[in-house]
């Protein structure tokens, strides 16, 4: 058994308006920062994970997104694994 | 005509639900979601609130309690199943209706009236309301945008499965102004306004009681009289 380290993020589709998004990149912009393109705020979420092996924690990992962690109506997202060091 | 209020961690409505559904003569009590039994309820309302502080998504986490099986396994029988709000969130995110209520449009949490229409008079949750029907009752939402593929937007307006509409005002920014949906049969609907706070004369309000008359005469007619 390895302990996997799990990345899982959550981004809103991109055909979906994203207020939050919209909100921050006002704030960028009235900082000061120019030049500032579309914005999206989603979410991290870190875990650690023991599996046999890296394909059995990536598939895994994915059926928890599928499961709970991301809503596929209305949310994209990507698995990230690392054999923890 | 038993009605179970499930209550959640979180639920902030339940009270008032209760209240609304007794009021409209029905014999309603709470149900706490660690429960497996709905013990004997013709109808099941999941209400507002923040099940779960809303963590993860609204609704997310709420879907796995207990209850939940046995909310679903009612529903599939064909019963009345109503979520407000938090719980119309709870019942999409557990699959029981299609789409998903996002961030409101305009970022801020609303807390206001608005105006609707009835726009389906066949549920059971529907039955007391002319088809049309206009009146007003509260929002209390961050989470009220409702999306949904295309394709699921195309089937619920050809269906007739728009239950709720906002009128006038959209105020969250919900795809063709949605504010409530039911499933294919008919028996499960959501809605984003808060009919029991809009079911007394001293709340200003009270066009949102036929909410729970429908659903009580419904039951009362099925089986054979009035209880």
């Amino acid at each position: 058994m390895t302990r996997f380290d799990v990345l899982v993020q959550v981004m809103p589709r991109d055909t979906l308006l994203d207020p939050q998004g919209q909100a921050v990149g006002q704030a960028l912009t009235a900082l000061g920062f120019a030049g500032i393109g579309d914005v999206r705020v989603g979410k991290a979420v870190t875990f650690q994970l023991d599996r046999p092996d890296e394909d059995a924690a990536k598939r895994d990992a994915r059926a928890m997104c599928e499961r709970l962690l991301a809503n596929p109506v209305t949310e994209a997202f990507t698995v990230v694994v690392e054999g923890a060091t | 005509m038993r009605v179970a209020v499930v209550r959640f961690p979180g639920s902030n409505c339940d009270a008032d639900t209760v209240r609304a559904a007794r009021q409209a003569g029905a014999d309603a009590f709470y149900v706490w979601h660690r429960e497996t039994t709905l013990n004997g309820a013709d109808a099941v309302i999941v209400p507002g609130g923040f099940a779960y502080g809303d963590h993860l998504r609204a609704g997310a986490i709420a879907r796995f309690s207990p209850v939940m099986a046995a909310v679903r396994k009612l529903a599939d029988a064909g019963a009345p199943v109503l979520g407000i709000c938090n719980g119309f969130q709870v019942l999409c995110e557990a699959g029981m209706l299609p789409g998903a209520l996002m961030r409101n449009a305009g970022q801020r949490f609303l807390s206001r009236p608005v105006t609707v229409r009835i726009e389906n008079t066949d549920t059971p949750f529907t039955t007391a309301y002319a088809n049309g029907a206009i009146f007003r009752m509260p929002v209390a939402h961050g989470e009220g945008r409702y999306v949904a593929s295309d394709a699921v937007i195309t089937d619920l307006e050809r269906e007739g499965r728009v239950v709720l509409r906002y009128v006038d005002d959209n105020p969250n920014g919900s795809v063709n102004e949605i504010a409530g949906v039911c499933n294919p049969a008919g028996n499960i609907v959501g809605m984003m306004p808060h009919p029991e706070r809009a079911a007394d004369p001293a709340l200003g309000e009270t066009e949102g009681a036929r909410v729970f008359e429908s659903v009580l005469a419904g039951i009362a007619h099925s089986s054979g009289g009035p209880q």
